[in-house]
Formats: C-alpha cells, structure tokens, sequence
C-alpha cells in the first residue's frame, strides 16, 4: 500500500515535472508571438493568401551557407522572397566544413556557400559540386574582439600572447580556426611579433569552437578575453558587447567566399537565380552592409 | 525476487513468444544495425593506429577521467539525496523529485546555457567564484559539472526505487541491535539496495560518458583539457569521416565492455535473499 502511494506520487511528480515544461514551452511560443510578433505573423498571413490566389505551386530554395553568413544571407533570403511570390527560402547555416560533411552524406541542398575555397573544392572532389560551378562572391578578414569591458587589457595584437589571458577561437576544422591559425603564424615569422608570440598565442587557447559564431558568443558573454573572428561576425547585435583590435594587412587571411548550385537540386532555376542575386550589384550591396567585402567583375 | 520467480512458475504469460519476436524485431534492428553499419564502415587497421594517436588517447583518458569522477560523485552526493527522497520525505518533496528529473527532459544545450550562466565568469555564482580566482568555464571540471548536472537524475533515481525498496523494520531491526546508522546503512539497506544502486550507476555513467551537447557549451573544446571522446567524434566528422568513425567505434567497444562488466556483477548471487 505504502509502495503504491509511493509510486503513484512518483508517476504524478513526473507528470508535473513534463506539464511545467510544456507549459513553460507554451508560454515561451505564446509570448514569443506576442512580443512584436504581431507585423511578421500579418505579412505571413497575407503572403499565405497570396500564394494560394497567385501560385500554385509553392517552392523551396534550400540553401547550405556558412556560419559567417548567417545575417547577410538571412537578409538576401528575404529579398528574394520578396522578389519571388511563392517562393521560400529555407536556410542551413553551419560551419562550412560541417555543411559539406552533410552534403557528402547526401543532405539535400539547392546551393552551398562556404567561407573557405578548402570545403568547395572538397566538395567538387566527391562530386557534390560541378568543378565549373563555384563562383567567389564575397570576402572576408579577421579581427581579434574582446569582451565590452576588456578584462584582459586588450589594447594591441601583441597583447594576445600574454601569459593567462584566455583566447577563443574556432576549431582548426572551420575555415575561420585554419585562417587564425595562419594569421599566428605570419605573426610568428614577422620580426615585430616572433615565435614567442605565436607560441604564447597559442598556449592562450582555451577553446576551439565549432563555428564561428560560439566564439563571437562566448567572447561577448565574456567567458574569453579575446578572440578571432570574422569583421562581418560583428554586427549590429553583438558589436556593444565587443571591441575590436584591427589586424594589419600583412597578417590578415582574406577570406574568399565561393558559391555553387549543387549537381541535381530539386530547384535548378531557383539555385542559379539566387547566386545570380548575390553576385548582383543589389546582393553585393547587401553582402557590403553585413560587413563582407564585395568581389568585383565576377 | 519472489515475483519473478512466481512468474516463471505459472503459465501467466500467454502471448506467443513468436508474436513477441515479431513485433519486438523492427525496434532489435533499429537499435542493431547504425551500430553494425559503424563498425563495418571503420576502415580495417585504423583502430590500432588510432590508439596510438596522442589526441585520441587524450579524449579517451578525459572522457573516462571525467565520467568516473562524475560517477563518484553520484556516489558521495547521490545517494544520500537518494535516501531522503526514498524515506524521509521531506516537506516539498514533490518539487524536490520535478527538480531531479528535470535535467532528463531539458535538452543537454539548455543545461550547457544555464550552467554558463551559473558558473560561467559573469554567471551568478561564477562573478563570485572568479573574484577569488576561481574560474571553472573551459576547465576539465566544467566537463564534470557538465557530465552531473545531466547524468546524475539517472542514479538519483534508480537508487532511490533501491532504497525505497528495503522494508524499514530491517533498519529498525538492525538499530535494536546496537548497529550505528552508518552500519545500518553499510550492511543492512546498501546490500539490500545494491541492484537500484549499481544499475543507477551504470546509467549515470553512461549518460556522464556520452555527454555532448552541455560539455561544449560549458566546458568548450580543447583536446586534453575538455576535449571528451563525444566532442572529439563530432569535430572528427568534419575533418575526417574514417577519424570519426574510428573514434565511433572505440568509443562503442568502451561503453560495451563497462556495461557488460556492470551487467556480469549485477548477475544475482545464490547467496542474496
């Protein structure tokens, strides 16, 4: 009898414990769609009436694009939406050697945008890509960023190799980890800087992130001193949580990026109308105020 | 004991057991063949290779470090939090009960966030802890924070159906003999409890040991210092699929083996009641 109650108490404690996560699920959902919710939701309403009274077919462009493009891309998506009735843009952002691990793999995707020239060629190498497909439309350069409050003192490049300051950066498997890596060496065979830096830099690393966005993340929490990122990861949102230390040119990895339809998408036109978008003086401009450099003539 | 044993006696169970194959047959497979697939797709002499390679030891000694400790502390802190909600039942104790199970709901992301947030260098207690010099965020210790705060609802749990189970008139018994709690506890209601205790073990530690998704938000991601076999695999996958998938596979032989062990001294001895 007294194992019964027991039970039984334990049953309705575990249900209690699933209704409060639902409920504070439903709230978070519930609130989240109040809270200026209320615009979005109408032009939704009223794309959704569009679609039926216009298009037959609604359509989806899949989109693999690399962690660095999260807000430009976001931002050109909805421009072609907009440009486009009826379609939809539905976006994969990851690290670029993670979307190409899921293309291998057989992840379905109209168009891969990478950070790095490395994960497109890997993936023409096992045919994901057409060798002729890639085209570079955009770059990119690092800055190192420090928390708001700077509690490590950060005031030049130098000061990243001081002995404890705690430096983030991104795995050597992203693109981003490999062009920090190589901006710590360039640093290491410069005179100015030398071997003791590279090393001290290196010995600073306490964590390797999987993209690039943990690291502007942990930085701005103030977890890390200091880390490596893209100029184009600080944007509008995260730049009052950050500053930043330029990096001169001769340090600097330019990052190129390349974008490719991939072989067999499910929407071909869809996929060449949409890097004709970015390569577009209108997608450049937009790639421009997300902080990328724009490529010219391509 | 005795009602499984009750069980077998009488012809209670009238399902035929083919039926049961049958149905039971699709869930064996799903659960069977990833883990076959995996190992025949280990390309063949990378395994001794790999254990040769530093990282990979690296992650292995770290995962296993870090998940023992975990599992210790379950021991230490477990149990008797086991114990109080098995007997005392103290005022709230429903609420204490949603708190244990939360972390088994809550995605490991979330327990990763809100361990930042606690701990992490501007968390709520972490501001504090770094004013004194204490820093836990990207240390081997945030790997063991990150492990107990999803792993250890399983042991509380388990030991707690244990603990639960061992009739208070034996304590009472064993008291009237002159037996100290701690002796009540140690060969009275411990033995007694031994299959909650141990099974919540094992699941507490393989829960500690795949740990994932809070270790790389806590703890981050350094080979040697937090840099666990999970996040080691993960990573592997995007440099190199045969290095993931090697890792894959150690990492099944690992958690293979331990089960196996666990299971081989859970096996009831003729000697227990």
């Amino acid at each position: 009898m007294k194992e019964k109650t027991r039970m039984s108490r334990r049953i309705v404690s575990v249900l209690a414990a699933f209704a409060l996560v639902v409920a504070v699920a439903a709230w978070v959902v519930f609130t989240g769609g109040s809270f200026g919710g209320a615009e979005p939701d109408a032009q939704a309403d009223s794309r959704a009436a569009g679609q039926t009274a216009i298009t037959p077919r609604p359509r989806t462009l899949t989109v693999f694009a690399a962690a660095s493009l999260i807000e430009a891309f976001t931002d050109l998506g909805a421009q072609f939406e907009a440009a486009h009735e009826g379609v939809n843009v539905q976006f994969n952002f990851a690290g670029s050697q993670r979307l190409r691990a899921q293309l291998e793999q057989g992840a379905r995707s109209d168009v891969f945008a990478s950070a790095n020239v490395r994960e497109m060629a890997a993936a023409v190498a096992v045919g994901i890509v057409a060798a002729d497909a890639p085209v570079a439309f955009a770059r990119n350069r690092l800055v190192v960023i420090f928390p708001a409050d700077n509690p490590g003192g950060i005031r030049a490049l130098g000061d990243l190799a001081r002995p404890g300051l705690k430096l983030d950066v991104a795995d050597p498997s992203v693109p981003v980890g490999q062009y920090t890596l190589s901006m710590f060496d360039k640093m290491g065979r410069d005179p100015a800087y030398g071997e003791t830096f590279r090393a001290g830099a290196l010995a600073n690393v306490v964590s390797r992130e999987e993209n690039v966005k943990a690291v502007v993340t942990k930085v701005a929490l103030g977890e890390a001193d200091a880390g490596v990122v893209y100029v184009s990861d600080v944007t509008p949102q995260a730049a009052p949580h950050l500053g930043t230390v330029e990096i001169p040119d001769r340090f600097n990895q330019i990052a190129t990026y390349p974008v490719a339809v991939v072989r067999r998408p499910a929407e071909p036109d869809l996929g060449r109308q949409f890097v004709a978008f970015i390569l577009s003086e209108a997608g450049q401009q937009t790639l421009a105020a997300h902080g990328l450099i724009p490529v010219d003539g391509q | 004991m005795t009602r499984i044993a009750a069980r077998r006696d009488g012809p209670r169970v009238t399902l035929r057991p083919a039926s049961l194959w049958a149905l039971a047959a699709p869930l064996l497979a799903l659960l069977l063949l990833p883990l076959v697939a995996l190992l025949l797709r280990t390309p063949p002499g990378t395994l001794t290779l790999a254990l040769h390679e530093p990282g990979t030891r690296q992650a292995i000694a770290l995962s296993l470090g870090t998940s023992l400790l975990t599992v210790l502390l379950a021991l230490v802190c477990g149990t008797p939090l086991a114990y109080l909600l098995a007997r005392r039942r103290p005022a709230g104790v429903a609420l204490l009960e949603v708190l244990v199970d939360l972390p088994t709901v809550l995605p490991p992301a979330v327990a990763g966030l809100a361990l930042l947030m606690a701990f992490g260098r501007r968390g709520v207690l972490g501001g504090l802890l770094a004013s004194v010099g204490i820093e836990v965020a990207f240390t081997t210790a945030a790997v063991v924070m990150a492990q107990t705060f999803v792993a250890i609802p399983y042991y509380v749990k388990s030991a707690a159906v244990g603990l639960a189970g061992v009739s208070h008139e034996l304590e009472q018994a064993a008291a009237l003999d002159g037996a100290s709690p701690w002796q009540i506890f140690r060969y009275v209601v411990a033995p007694l409890a031994r299959r909650g205790i141990a099974g919540g073990l094992a699941l507490c530690w393989a829960r500690a040991l795949g740990e994932f998704g809070a270790t790389i938000i806590f703890a981050g991601n350094f080979p040697g210092r937090t840099q666990t076999m999970p996040l080691a695999i993960y990573l592997g996958f995007e440099i190199d699929l045969g290095q993931a998938l090697t890792l894959a596979a150690i990492m099944l032989a690992v958690s293979f083996t331990v089960l196996l062990v666990i299971r081989a001294a859970l096996r009831p001895q003729p000697t227990e009641g």
